[in-house]
């Protein structure tokens, strides 16, 4: 029996009890455990040092019950949209018809039904991110989400995208999760789309497992955006890297609240390839706290991983980097970086990067920066006439789009580059 | 044109310039020679409005209008322009991008129309091609990687695109080989007008070999000690800056 200490253990105690017998109750008897285990993560454990979930949740929302409201979502891009509505998958408002050959979709509910193995295994993913308290949390209360099945082979032209939202008015806590898993040498892009268009404080607990057979290639763009200053999002990505298979990742953090996302990707199979940028665009009381661990398992991998912080007001960015070299990853190349730049001096930066290597024929290289606006460039951009502002709008979006350059996807490019643009207009204009 | 009064300017504790004078007139182009760390640059900058410098005493006029109280932006609008001994690098922002947003901010300034899109292509072009600045160089983000000939070069294409009153060469010839050199004098050249003045600030006569300037300004110890015709950079050459700064030893 679980001891039931606080009111949040309560609370997500009674949550298991609802959802222990929705399918893969073994999965979720185990996942219980090693939460229960674990518990909230304070800052005493070290991978959350910066980020004090167990005080954020201490009073856990209720657990989301089936909305059927429908969201009308502004589309940015031209893509297939599969949308997750308040923790469950909605096929009626997602473009399920339009779904290209060798695209096979179901509700994450129907594939722990049927309980197929290699599905259960992927969603299960053991072999990654296994310690990690709000993970467990996730596999143990995982209500609804979206299984995607590119088959080998396949080049998918449009974009997926895995829109997971919230839309109630009254604070709500959701847990669900996404699997894609791309056949070998399928292709496909996906978009990420985590986001809360409403001002209710909800909690939002989401995964994206990613599994790539030999030579697969995922072009993923997360975009984090919404929340109100009480909301919590944690979002995971679990990546798993078969020989040959790529992935090419951005992300752009934006909104308010507490968010933590965390990447752990096992480069399991040689010549895996791995990129994982980013940009925070903090602005309030942001709470944004990236946390990733690239763990190369085989020979002649490569993993690239470029952060870029930029801060306002309040906000607080967090950048946790670990890169891992098995012994018998030898020849891997693994560069990672993450620089912040502050624009108020109430702002805080967070950066710890490590390496721990334990083969010897490696390249692995990490730097981490923290500044303010460079005042010579500032001065260079007024003399030719920029006022203050704009001058710093002009270089603050560099600063951003520099981690964009990796994209190979232009309409995705043009999206996200409208963001960061958005996102300084606010600026200059208050 | 530029009129400088009994301007002192102090960073800190020390004063660097001390009560220097100095009047260029229109068309006029006025070379500013003098020893390494007489003020030479300072003047520069706080002719354009760089932060950092305490003007103590005396004024510095446009036309008339007394640059002092205004931001660097709005003496750029106005027609200040000072190309840079060292344009800094701006990787991430591009090139097209910052010289729209810097013509057009200083359009809006003078609340003239903004270009339009072809109508700027157009100029950039023009401007290009008689400087030698590539493609290439146009399209990656604003001087970064460019050898120093390229980032001259880039710096001469704003000055020809944003047309100003006043322009401020500040050393302009370090770090320029003689190709290179010539080529940003000859853009220089084809600037000269004579509703338009320049101040060239420069260590060496070799700049004045290709920028001929009509006026000679000897500074050291913070001021203008002596100015004359061209003839003047030629003595300089023979007899060095000896003398101006014995004056100050004794």
């Amino acid at each position: 029996m679980v001891k039931l200490a606080t009111e949040a253990d309560a609370a997500l105690s009674s949550f298991y009890e609802e959802m222990r017998d929705k399918g893969a109750p073994r999965l979720r008897a185990a996942a219980w455990a090693a939460f229960s285990e674990l518990g909230l993560p304070s800052r005493r454990v070290e991978s959350w040092h910066y980020t004090d979930l167990k005080t954020a949740m201490s009073k856990p929302a209720p657990l989301a019950t089936a909305s059927h409201a429908a969201l009308s979502l502004p589309r940015a891009h031209d893509s297939l949209r599969l949308i997750t509505l308040d923790g469950v998958f909605r096929p009626d408002l997602s473009d399920i018809a339009r779904l290209p050959d060798g695209v096979a979709v179901q509700s994450l509910r129907d594939a722990l039904a049927q309980g197929e193995l290699h599905v259960m295994s992927a969603l299960a993913s053991a072999d990654i991110g296994a310690q990690d308290p709000t993970l467990a949390l996730n596999s143990a209360l995982m209500q609804d989400g979206v299984v995607v099945q590119i088959a080998p082979g396949a080049g998918i032209e449009r974009t997926i995208e895995l829109a997971t939202v919230a839309s109630a008015e009254s604070a709500q806590s959701t847990y669900t999760r996404a699997l894609v898993m791309l056949g070998e040498g399928a292709q496909a892009t996906l978009i990420e789309t985590l986001g809360a268009p409403l001002a209710a404080p909800s909690q939002d607990n989401s995964a994206l497992v990613l599994r790539l057979a030999p030579k697969a290639r995922v072009d993923l763009v997360t975009h984090l955006s919404g929340g109100v200053d009480r909301s919590i999002r944690v979002a995971s990505l679990l990546v798993h890297l078969d020989a040959g298979a790529t992935i090419n990742s951005f992300a752009l953090i934006e909104g308010e609240g507490l968010n933590r996302r965390q990447i752990f990707a096992r480069l399991d199979g040689e010549k895996a390839r791995a990129v994982f940028n980013g940009a925070t665009l903090g602005r309030g009381r942001l709470h944004a706290d990236t946390t990733l661990i690239v763990d190369h398992v085989k020979p002649d991998g490569q993993s690239r991983e470029v952060f870029r912080n930029i801060l306002d007001d309040e906000s607080v960015g967090v950048f946790q980097g670990k890169v891992i070299v098995r012994p018998g990853a030898q020849k891997t190349d693994g560069a990672m970086q993450s620089k912040a730049l502050l624009l108020s001096d109430q702002a805080t930066m967070n950066n710890k990067p490590e390496l721990e290597i334990f083969a010897d024929d490696v390249q692995c290289g990490h730097g981490a920066t923290c500044g303010r606006l460079d005042k010579d460039q500032l001065f260079y951009l007024s003399a030719r006439g920029l006022p203050r502002r704009e001058a710093e709008a002009l270089l603050i979006e560099g600063f951003a789009n520099e981690t964009m350059e990796a994209l190979e996807d232009e309409q995705l490019k043009t999206f996200l580059s409208e963001r960061v643009s958005a996102w300084l207009s606010r600026r200059i204009s208050r | 044109m530029l009129e400088i009064r009994n301007l002192h300017v102090s960073v800190g504790e020390r004063e660097i310039l001390k009560g220097l004078t100095l009047s260029v007139k229109a068309g006029e182009v006025a070379a500013i020679m003098g020893p390494n760390g007489t003020g030479k640059s300072t003047l520069s900058y706080v002719i354009s409005g760089r932060e950092g410098y305490d003007i103590t005493q005396g004024e510095i006029l446009l036309n008339g209008e007394n640059l002092l109280s205004f931001e660097p932006n709005e003496r750029a609008a106005k027609g200040v322009f000072l190309a840079f001994q060292y344009p800094v690098e701006i990787p991430g922002v591009a090139t097209m991008t910052f010289l729209k947003a810097a013509m057009n901010a200083q359009r809006r300034a003078r609340g003239e129309e903004e270009l339009a899109t072809p109508e700027f292509m157009k100029r950039v072009k023009d401007a290009a091609a008689s400087l030698g600045v590539s493609q290439d160089m146009l399209r990656r983000p604003l001087n970064s990687g460019f050898s120093g000939g390229e980032k001259k070069r880039m710096d001469i294409l704003q000055m020809a695109l944003l047309q100003p009153k006043l322009g401020i060469l500040d050393e302009t010839d370090s770090g320029l080989d003689i190709d290179a050199l010539r080529v940003v004098a000859d853009g220089v050249n084809a600037l000269r007008s004579p509703d338009r003045a320049f101040l060239v600030i420069t260590h060496y006569q070799r700049l004045l070999d290709y920028i001929k300037p009509d006026t000679v300004h000897v500074m050291a110890k913070g001021r203008i000690q002596r100015s004359g015709g061209p003839e003047l950079a030629l003595e300089l050459e023979k007899h060095g800056y000896q003398e101006y700064l014995a004056e100050e030893a004794a």
